[in-house]
């Protein structure tokens, strides 16, 4: 019994209880079901406030550590080893703090196969909570792969008209990165005697050429997640065809696995190969953050530009964590979550506006702020909250990885050039949010108000279920905004230790 | 109350209007004005505190506070307010203008009068037909029907210039700057259902948001170098002395590289070339918008934030010859206050001639910065602030009295802001009249009485006491353009006789509208006698010239006053006087567009850089987002490769299937064995699910992962 009452084990697999209530519902009573999940992803966020109070966070080590033999075989000592750090506890609470706002997006948006849709949902937290918090590579994989199924199955059977290629798409694109991963988890494991992450980080002493292969493995499965340019394909497919519950936990915690393991694996296990590495993945991450940007404005469907702007906003973390300095490392963590919040509220608010006209065409709205204030005022805030403007999260996250970036110019990085052109992604992130705002909710009437009244039934503003659903992520997003301090005490100490990593092997 | 306290508490009335306009009193359009008028006047008793308290002490340096904000690697940044002499002048003329603004929109939105017969939100009201006692009908103004939200949004902007202003650091000032942006995006495109409305709101975020991230740039540089964002611990003499033997790049030392790249935030802001093109379309706007940006907040805030930076931009100035940075700065300003004063002769709209006004004044003040006249360049900031306002609410004014002519008559092809339509409207319009007059001499420097001419005389003298022909000779010239085309639209709108039925019916404003305009002449006229410089003839030394003691304060060396000479004031005098001479002589007798001379295609066309522009950024960069990378890259190129693989994965699975798989196993085994049993119908049950390909395509990654796995051990292991 206890080692199910360890903090981190209880968070973790708590969402399983509601799987089996949920299992043994009748799939007939919808809100029953609805009700199952959203309580328990609410009681698992609660449990998660209770692991953020027993967190020290001036600790910059490991905590709360849930860690026993689990299979030792023919010399391998692998480990049922869960841990948070301030590397990860953000991601931990962002995880179970979207989940249930993405459960209640669905009540009335997801209508067939409720009970398989809970499931699939619930079990998905269970993948993504392990992932952020396993510290034995062979678990972490096991949590990594298995997060796969139930997405595939969530865009595959609820997304839209071409969720069949966009789920396979998805499924391999993932999957051939995660093999290469493998390959690398299993050399180590066997050379270095340990899937140990911390063991691993404390016995160092991988050579350099080795290491090189060894980062690129594993950066094949990250970057495909994150997804950095050129591997972003797939997500736009993904985002597009996802019911909206799906692309909320799509962009604001599936594609942070990816910003996840390298931080996480990356950086501290391969440090000599990561410097070597660091002014071609920022390169990367600069052609992203522009390279998105100016596909999104090319985007005539809602969602699809939120979602290349995801390529856009995910290029900044990676330039802030390969600026390989505090400030970088620190803005890249913030801006995952900033991520999060406002591409998350920015899909939920798209799906809102999609449930009454089953549209996304930017080219048949227009001036909808008279019709819908709320919805309209609503949106300007998270577009700000997107875009960068001061005074909301966003910009925060950009300036501290500006911050970063231009402090890496003169060491890691080589020029500072990367903050240039990074920064003229600001610019253009102004551009394409503008542009769909504008498109949406200004000007003349959009041929969709008539379309809609033709059903019988005019456009309404948010009613109260779809305002509860963002007041907490805005909530969030003025919060960070205005007064940072306390989500980066969290950060700090862990990324003075992993940059401690990082410089050592500088030298 | 500390002043202190009073400081931080300052910006936060207009933001409380602006939360509470927005969550609770949009429906009542007389509780959300008095609400929003209510903050602006609480910031304005506050700022007016902390001012004459400044004022009031001897040797006054700063008052000051901060809290830690966010840690940055292993320090804190700390934010706080700081109110230096030069802060409380700001202060001073901000909180002024914008109380003015405020009261002045009451009026100009049509407060009381009815609601509009087709009056639809995002689109100017129409006017209302009202039927009187004696059952006739009339139309009359109606009221604005977005009212409440206008006040929300004038709030939000107003906290925005006075977060700017109260700032001690650049990381909160540029907060203030950049939702200062976001309302001129919101303010400019407040009549949404226009499309140049819409069209000017785009351009004037975008164009001013190239400039801040140059601004944003800078302030990494900055922070990079010296570790801190907080001004007084910019501007110590260490810490410059650093920054100025510190090469960066392009021959710039650190100091001029980073007050370049805060420059160019400021060409932005304060729409200076090459970043000008936005503030004449701005006008899009209402009225008291454009006075906002023009004189109250936008504008200002781009002199005010080089001015701040002063220490900067001079820090490897030794005195003789200008650096790098300040030639830049100089040049600039110079070549922008000539070259918009050229198109601002050739516009026909009331308020566009004010815009371009508005482009050459900064340029004056740029160019006093580039020059080092720090003390004229702030000066000519508020002196500005004061005349430019009052010119704005006096032009709305003028329109707000056409469109009641409009209305009269009932022509809506007569554009109510065209001068060649007015004509006579000193008589109709008498209290806008005079201001407006006041206001024009002002812009134009008319001598002795008007600040106008005291803040634009020092400026001159200052550039010819060091030497700086060059700026001389272009902001002479300059001058004597603005002179005249001020002239020109005083006389083609007030004087002569109505040139149409609309200017006959115009009608003079409610009060909430001319109050503001009386106290703003006031200052026009009077704000210029604290800044008399000493040795002036006659005058000099019977009011002390408390501008200078005042705001030269605030560097760490107090400025030199520049000796006194005949050859600017003459040029000073003769520009003015000839100028405004001129335009009249030209114009009183001209009826219509034909009759004017100086309608030249070039200047009408503001020198074709909106065209120019169009054809060397915009469209290129829209095919580069639509065309290159997404048909292109993302369509063609990379899911090309992508579905390329796929294919080949396919092909191969296709081939493994037909020649070994169907051949050897399902032929000679499967079938043989299981046909009878039970995979076929499990199989159409999976098929329903999967399309049957990804078996393929697993296999072909196994495939791919089996010959990696080879590769590796070879290399590695083996």
């Amino acid at each position: 019994m206890d080692f199910f009452l360890e903090p981190l084990t209880l968070v973790t697999f708590f969402p399983l209880v509601g799987v089996l209530v949920l299992l043994l519902l009748p799939s007939g009573n919808k809100n029953l079901l609805r009700w199952t999940a959203l309580i328990t992803s609410l009681a698992t966020f609660g449990i998660s406030l209770w692991v953020l109070s027993l967190f020290n966070a001036s600790n910059p080590d490991l905590q709360l550590a849930a860690r026993y033999p689990w299979i030792a075989v023919a010399g391998w000592n692998i480990e049922y080893h869960l841990a948070v750090d301030g590397l990860s506890i953000l991601l931990v609470l962002l995880t179970t703090f979207l989940t249930p706002i993405s459960i209640l997006s669905t009540w009335t948006a997801v209508e067939e196969r409720v009970k398989d849709f809970m499931l699939f949902f619930t079990l998905l937290e269970v993948g993504m909570l392990g992932v952020f918090m396993a510290q034995d590579l062979f678990l972490f994989y096991i949590f990594w792969e298995f997060t796969l199924v139930p997405m595939y199955f969530l865009i595959g059977i609820w997304g839209g008209p071409r969720r069949i290629y966009a789920a396979i798409k998805f499924f391999l694109y993932t999957m051939a990165g995660s093999i290469l991963m493998l390959l690398a988890i299993l050399w180590l494991g066997i050379q270095q005697g340990s899937f140990s992450v911390p063991e691993l980080i404390a016995l160092g002493g991988i050579p350099a050429d080795i290491q090189l292969w060894l980062f690129i493995a594993f950066a094949a499965a990250f970057a495909i997640k994150v997804p950095m340019w050129p591997l972003h394909s797939w997500l736009p497919d993904a985002h597009v065809e996802a019911p909206t519950a799906g692309s909320v936990i799509l962009a604001g915690v599936l594609l942070k696995m990816g910003t996840y393991g390298f931080i996480r694996f990356n950086l501290p296990l391969f440090p000599e190969a990561a410097i070597q590495a660091a002014p071609w993945m920022a390169l990367l991450a600069v052609i992203g953050i522009i390279y998105g940007a100016a596909v999104s404005y090319a985007q005539g469907d809602a969602k699809k530009l939120v979602a290349y702007s995801s390529v856009s906003h995910l290029g900044f973390v990676m330039l802030g964590l390969f600026a390989m300095n505090p400030q970088g490392i620190q803005g890249g963590i913030l801006q995952m979550i900033n991520h999060g919040l406002s591409t998350g509220a920015l899909f939920l608010l798209v799906g809102m506006i999609y449930e009454q006209t089953h549209t996304r065409d930017l080219k048949v709205y227009g001036g909808l702020w008279k019709i819908t204030p709320v919805f309209g005022t609503l949106m300007l805030i998270v577009a700000l909250s997107s875009m960068g403007l001061p005074g909301l999260n966003g910009f925060v996250g950009e300036f501290t990885i500006l911050l970063g970036a231009w402090g890496a110019g003169s060491g890691v990085l080589g020029s500072v050039l990367f903050a240039g052109f990074a920064a003229a992604g600001v610019i253009m992130a102004a551009v394409y949010i503008l542009y769909m705002f504008q498109k949406m909710f200004l000007g003349p009437e959009g041929s969709i108000v008539e379309e809609v009244k033709k059903h019988g039934h005019a456009l309404r503003d948010l009613n109260a279920r779809e305002i509860i659903t963002l007041v907490p992520l805005l909530v969030f997003i003025f919060w960070i905004g205005l007064y940072p301090q306390p989500f980066f005490n969290l950060i700090a100490p862990s990324v003075d230790k992993l940059v401690a990593i990082l410089q050592a092997a500088m030298h | 109350m500390t002043t202190e306290l009073l400081i931080w508490l300052i910006p936060l009335p207009p933001a409380l209007a602006f939360f509470l306009i927005v969550l609770f009193t949009n429906k009542s359009k007389a509780l959300s004005h008095t609400i929003a008028v209510g903050a602006a006047f609480l910031s304005w008793l506050g700022s007016m505190v902390v001012f004459f308290r400044a004022v009031g002490e001897e040797h006054f340096t700063a008052f000051a506070s901060s809290i830690p904000w966010l840690p940055t690697g292993d320090t804190w940044f700390r934010i706080g307010v700081s109110i230096d002499p030069l802060g409380a002048a700001v202060l001073f003329f901000v909180a002024w203008t914008v109380l003015m603004i405020f009261l002045y929109s009451v009026g100009y939105h049509n407060f009381g009068q009815p609601k509009g017969d087709h009056d639809r939100a995002g689109l100017p009201p129409h006017g209302a037909t009202v039927t009187d006692e004696h059952g006739h009908k009339h139309t009359v103004l109606s009221v604005e029907p977005m009212y409440s939200r206008f006040f929300a949004f004038i709030g939000l902007f107003a906290f925005g210039m006075y977060t700017l202003v109260v700032s001690d650091n650049l990381l909160t000032m540029f907060v203030g700057w950049e939702i200062m942006g976001l309302c001129s995006y919101l303010l400019i495109g407040f009549w949404y259902g226009k499309p140049s409305a819409r069209a000017a709101a785009i351009k004037a975020f975008m164009t001013t948001r190239i400039g801040d991230v140059f601004m944003l740039l800078g302030i990494a540089f900055l922070y990079k170098a010296t570790g801190t964002l907080t001004f007084s611990e910019i501007f110590t003499e260490e810490t410059l002395h650093v920054l100025a033997n510190t090469p960066a790049f392009f021959g710039l030392s650190a100091a001029g590289a980073i007050a370049i790249l805060l420059f160019i935030g400021t060409v932005g802001k304060s729409a200076q070339w090459p970043l000008h093109v936005w503030l004449p379309d701005a006008m899009e706007g209402p009225t008291p918008v454009s006075a906002m940006i023009h004189a109250a907040t936008m504008v200002s805030a781009g002199v005010y934030a080089v001015l701040r930076m002063f220490p900067l931009l001079t820090a490897d100035f030794t005195g003789h010859g200008l650096t790098t940075a300040m030639s830049v700065v100089a040049f600039i300003g110079a070549f922008t206050a000539l070259f918009s004063a050229t198109i601002a002769v050739a516009q026909n709209d009331i308020k566009r001639v004010l815009a371009y006004s508005t482009i050459s004044q900064l340029g004056f003040m740029i160019a006093a910065l580039g020059i080092g006249a720090y003390i004229a360049a702030a000066f000519h900031l508020i002196t500005h602030a004061f005349f430019k306002a009052l010119l704005f609410l006096g032009s709305g004014s003028v329109i707000h009295g056409m469109e009641h002519g409009v209305l009269h008559t009932g022509n809506h092809h007569v554009d109510p802001q065209d001068m060649f339509n007015m004509g006579g409207l000193r008589k109709k319009m008498p209290i806008t009249f005079w201001t407006f007059l006041i206001g024009g001499f002002a812009l134009s420097g008319f001598p002795i009485l008007t600040a106008g001419f005291w803040s634009k005389d020092e400026i001159l003298a200052d550039a010819f006491a060091h030497g700086h022909w060059a700026v001389f000779i272009t902001l002479a010239v300059a001058a004597f353009l603005t002179a005249f085309y001020t002239m020109r639209q005083i006389t083609l709108t007030f004087l002569g006789e109505p040139r149409t039925k609309e200017a006959e019916h115009a009608h003079e404003t409610p009060w909430t509208m001319t109050t503001p305009l009386v106290i703003l002449a006031v200052f026009a006229i009077g704000y210029g006698w604290v800044g008399i410089p000493e040795h002036f003839p006659v005058l000099g030394g019977i009011l002390p010239n408390w501008f200078h003691e005042f705001v030269g304060g605030t560097l760490l060396e107090h400025p030199e006053a520049v000796e006194f000479s005949w050859i600017p004031l003459g040029t000073s005098l003769l520009v003015a006087l000839g100028g405004l001479g001129l335009g009249w002589l030209v114009y009183r007798n001209v009826k219509s567009p034909a009759e004017d001379r100086l309608q030249i295609p070039a200047l009408k066309n503001k020198w074709y850089f909106d065209e120019a522009y169009d054809f060397l950024f915009v469209k290129p960069a829209y095919w580069f987002a639509e065309t290159f990378t997404y048909k292109w890259m993302d369509k063609g190129v990379i899911d090309g490769i992508l579905h390329f693989f796929g294919k080949a994965a396919a092909w191969i699975g296709d081939t493994l299937r037909n020649y070994i798989d169907s051949i050897l196993i399902n032929d000679w085994i499967a079938d043989k064995l299981s046909h009878q049993w039970t995979i076929h119908p499990a199989a159409r049950a999976v098929r329903r699910v999967q399309t049957g390909r990804i078996q393929q395509y697993m296999l072909a990654s196994i495939g791919v992962l089996f010959v990696v796995g080879v590769l590796v051990y070879y290399f590695f292991m083996a």
